[in-house]
């Protein structure tokens, strides 16, 4: 049989992987802050023996589309998008820093604060604790203030800022968690400059007319492919049929 | 099979649960001291199919790698503690709460419920209970010779007998904060339960210690924004469809490959 059913296989396996990567971002049309993945194909060349023919494609998608999502007003106090450039540190799973755009923020029972997605957020001294407050008010550098329980409205205090940092979008990777990490694992310096709104929250940057878009090429482009490997069974069929011995 | 369908699907399932935090949103957009939930989502696992930097020969590293991720989970659905708009009644038991706190409930088996919902009336004995007639705690007894109420914004009940020009307290009305209302668990008849995420009650008089005040003759409209909800609606539906495509689109490359090789 021809090797250019095995070329053929491996570019409707290829394009069946960019499939999920791309049914992923529309699965997060309604996640806060979410950030799509870019799936992308890179020619791999084979050598062997005769014609050289055989490049084979794999799809990559470390890249992170870093695009914004659209900034949706909710009212609620603790309900923070980053405006413009700019990511909020998190903790990891594993205790070390980690950014998300995520600011659907929450208070637990022991004055953590902590996103929707339950990590806690860090501030410029460590990790964001509370005391308990009537008030609260998140201000545009991301220091918050608080009225303490049964203390005059007048009495606000700053009690901690939200550190936030703004490294270069080239030295930035998605983790498993689905968190944004650093590539070299040092963490970034804080950005002064990134600036952030209370009582709104960034929706996914999923765009979903460009995925259905992308999903309806990749459907065809795997059809091609399962095509071209048809293709080869008829030539594999002809030849078996010129060879008998009829 | 391929994993694009089951990543579609948990995108439906997640529209779904938004769809239904909106219906009961809703639903729920004339009931006394009803909170609006919103539903909380966040990505499952990533599978590294290819991991990124690893060695693709001696002297040579993989520039990009492939991470597919596994789809959406919801992760809660969060009240918003939001106040409501404040609607006259001129019930002299209704009371609305202006600000932070909840009223607190004896329930039925002797454990302790908060509500927002302040519709009160009187049971047979004069005590001052819910509208589904569970008994508001400390108890407040109005004397069956009561002409008027008369509830202060720092929670006094006062009444007026027969026959007298003044009026005699009868009890004050408290009120219970918590430090992460969010954590309250709803249980339905417009109250909430204490949970190990809201954290302990702290109880005192209104308008003390951050908690908000009572006003008399007014109740606490729900907090839900219908043309918010529906334009969330007209969003989820959009995005459930699109998934549904996705998996229709899997399902015909699946058929495809049946059907021609």
């Amino acid at each position: 049989m021809d090797n250019f059913l095995y070329v053929a296989a491996s570019g409707a396996r290829e394009a069946m992987l960019a499939q999920s990567v791309n049914s992923n971002n529309l699965a997060h049309a309604s996640t806060t802050a979410f950030r799509g993945d870019l799936a992308m194909a890179q020619s791999r060349y084979l050598q062997g023996e005769g014609h050289s023919s055989r490049v084979y494609g794999n799809v990559s998608n470390s890249a992170v589309d870093f695009t914004k999502g659209v900034i949706n007003t909710t009212g609620r106090e603790l309900d923070l998008a980053v405006n413009g450039p700019g990511w909020m540190v998190v903790q990891g799973a594993d205790g070390g820093e980690a950014y998300s755009r995520r600011g659907d923020l929450h208070i637990t029972e022991l004055g953590q604060l902590i996103n929707g997605a339950g990590q806690q957020v860090m501030g410029d001294s460590g990790p964001v604790a509370l005391p308990p407050f009537s008030e609260i008010a998140i201000g545009g550098d991301g220091t918050i203030s608080i009225v303490g329980l049964g203390e005059d409205a007048n009495a606000l205090a700053a009690v901690a800022t939200i550190k936030l940092v703004n490294p270069d979008q080239a030295d930035l990777v998605k983790g498993e968690d689905g968190l944004i990490r650093m590539r070299e694992g040092e963490p970034a310096p804080v950005d002064d400059t990134v600036r952030v709104v209370s009582g709104s929250l960034e929706s996914s940057n999923v765009n979903t007319v460009a995925a259905m878009v992308d999903m309806i090429e990749l459907a065809r482009q795997f059809e091609s492919y399962v095509k071209i490997m048809g293709t080869a069974e008829e030539m594999d069929r002809a030849s078996a049929q010129l060879m008998s011995m009829s | 099979m391929n994993q694009a369908l089951w990543i579609s699907k948990t995108g439906l399932d997640a529209q779904q649960t938004k769809m239904s935090t909106i219906a009961n949103n809703l639903a729920n957009a004339g009931t006394t001291g009803y909170k609006r939930s919103r539903a909380i989502f966040q990505d499952l696992l990533y599978q590294n199919v290819r991991q990124v930097g690893a060695q693709s020969s001696q002297d040579t590293r993989l520039p990009s790698g492939l991470m597919i991720g596994t789809g959406v989970r919801t992760t809660a659905t969060e009240k918003l503690f939001t106040q409501g708009n404040l609607t006259q009644t001129e019930n002299q038991l209704d009371m609305a709460i202006q600000g932070k706190g909840f009223f607190e409930i004896l329930l039925p088996d002797g454990s302790q419920a908060y509500t927002r919902d302040g519709s009160f009336q009187v049971d047979d004995q004069g005590q001052l209970v819910t509208a589904t007639g569970y008994v508001v705690q400390p108890t407040i007894t109005i004397p069956d010779n009561a002409m008027s109420v008369s509830i202060a914004a720092d929670g006094v009940v006062s009444v007026r007998l027969a026959g007298s020009s003044a009026s005699t307290q009868v009890g004050t009305v408290q009120l219970a904060d918590f430090i992460n209302p969010a954590g309250l668990q709803a249980m339905g008849e417009n109250l909430y339960l204490e949970s190990s995420a809201s954290g302990a009650p702290q109880t005192g008089n209104p308008g003390l210690n951050g908690l908000g005040t009572v006003v008399q003759g007014y109740v606490e409209s729900s907090n839900v924004n219908v043309v918010e909800e529906l334009v969330n609606m007209i969003e989820t539906q959009r995005a459930y469809e699109m998934n549904s495509k996705a998996i229709s689109t899997s399902d015909q490359m699946l058929q495809y490959v049946s059907n021609n090789l």
